[in-house]
């Protein structure tokens, strides 16, 4: 069995032990099993599926980090959805506004367009578990 | 002993003053709450970050990266994380003690907070900058905040960066406390876990752990995770020192405020009591006259 911890910067979202956990790398999905290799990895905006007694559960998670052991994962993202908590219009609305306003930064502020893509592929993410569901 | 009109006078504005402390005290009481659950919860992440950088730290070169790079001179830029209202009790002097104890006479400041603002003002210190956040403080004010001291520290102008904070310790207790942002360090980053109040058990349970497995893999790379995670990890220290310095603030403030309203309604009890006795002993002084007077007319 694997612990998996998710933490966000406003709360602990998950604790327990599962048997498979599924994390968006930045190079793409990288699925992690007990006892894998130590490793500190880089996430973005995307999907994080872990199996527990039998049952797939999805979270729909932002930018952060993993850091795996052989017996544990740590994630820290900036937030983490499950599909209830989820409301298509808000996301929707989020997203156009973020939009918007990386159509006003300029070329030089590239810290803020990156943190603007950042939100904007978060909340495609969301949108994307919450279609999926239906 | 003053007469009776006096008094009454007294009990009415201490009355008044009981009045406005007592709402000052539920008001911060409530900002207290939120405060206090706002700190407690991002010490989790915190933790967790911190612990990710402490292993990270041992499979990379000290020097690798330029936010790492420990510098000879002392040229040092401290921001000050203070409260923008009063009344909240020894908190902003017992933090200015400390401000001035680790200021070595090279040291410019930037500022959150007005009070320690106007204080360092005064003293002629120089104050690069001030920051105004919101309260409840959101997580991308500390971006800016976290953007300035960097670049100050990247640019060379400064060769480490502090933050003088008071840490939240409890709704009685709260301790000044300062630390080094930048060059980030590996001891300062086991000390601060420890600081915010972790068992010891689970400290030494982590660097178990870490020393089963010393060799961690970086996807994608150690320079890249680097990169990204260490300007998060500032952002959020930031974010979580200002979160702790609010919870000390509305806890010192409903503190201060429930013994100032505690005292004023024993002020109204020792006036009461005077302003009784003075009644009483005035009716019997005409209770005197009058029999006096009806006796003589006998």
């Amino acid at each position: 069995m694997l612990q998996l911890e998710i933490v966000t910067p406003e709360k602990k979202i998950f604790s327990d032990t599962v048997s498979d956990v599924y994390l968006p790398g930045v190079d793409g999905e990288m699925g992690v099993l007990e006892l894998h290799a130590a490793l500190v990895t880089a996430l973005k905006p995307g999907e994080l599926r872990y199996e527990k007694d039998g049952k797939v559960e999805e979270l729909a998670i932002g930018s952060g980090y993993a850091e795996v052991t052989s017996e544990k994962v740590s994630v820290l993202t900036d937030s983490a959805f499950g599909e209830d908590d989820i409301d298509e219009e808000v996301e929707v609305a989020a997203m156009q506004r973020a939009e918007e306003q990386l159509k006003g930064v300029s070329a030089a502020d590239a810290e803020e367009a990156a943190h603007l893509e950042s939100v904007i592929a978060t909340n495609a993410a969301r949108l994307l578990l919450k279609r999926k569901s239906r | 002993m003053a007469n009776l009109r006096d008094i009454r006078r007294r009990i009415k504005s201490v009355k008044n003053t009981a009045q406005i402390t007592r709402a000052m005290q539920l008001v911060a009481a409530a900002k207290m709450k939120k405060a206090q659950d706002q700190a407690l919860a991002g010490r989790e992440y915190a933790d967790q970050l911190n612990q990710v950088l402490v292993n990270l730290k041992e499979n990379v070169d000290e020097e690798s990266h330029p936010l790492l790079e420990k510098r000879e001179g002392n040229k040092t830029l401290t921001l000050v994380i203070s409260t923008d209202k009063g009344l909240c009790g020894g908190l902003n002097t017992n933090l200015l003690k400390l401000v001035r104890s680790e200021d070595n006479g090279n040291t410019t400041y930037a500022t959150v907070g007005k009070k320690l603002r106007l204080q360092l003002e005064k003293t002629g210190e120089p104050i690069k900058a001030d920051f105004v956040v919101d309260d409840p403080l959101a997580f991308s004010e500390a971006r800016p905040i976290a953007k300035f001291l960097t670049d100050q520290f990247l640019e060379g102008d400064f060769d480490k960066i502090k933050v003088c904070f008071t840490n939240f310790v409890s709704t009685i207790s709260q301790l000044p406390h300062v630390s080094q942002l930048l060059p980030i360090d590996a001891t300062t980053l086991a000390e601060k876990r420890d600081y915010e109040g972790v068992g010891k058990d689970e400290i030494q349970e982590t660097d178990h752990s870490s020393a089963l497995s010393k060799d961690y893999e970086f996807e994608p790379s150690p320079e890249v995770v680097l990169d990204t995670l260490l300007p998060q990890y500032i952002n959020f220290q930031i974010y979580q020192m200002i979160l702790e310095a609010r919870a000390s603030e509305h806890s010192a403030r409903m503190v201060s405020m429930k013994s100032a309203t505690d005292n004023a309604n024993n002020m109204i009890d020792d006036l009461t009591l005077d302003y009784n006795k003075l009644r009483q002993a005035a009716i019997t002084a005409e209770l005197l006259e009058i029999t006096t007077a009806m006796k003589a007319m006998e």
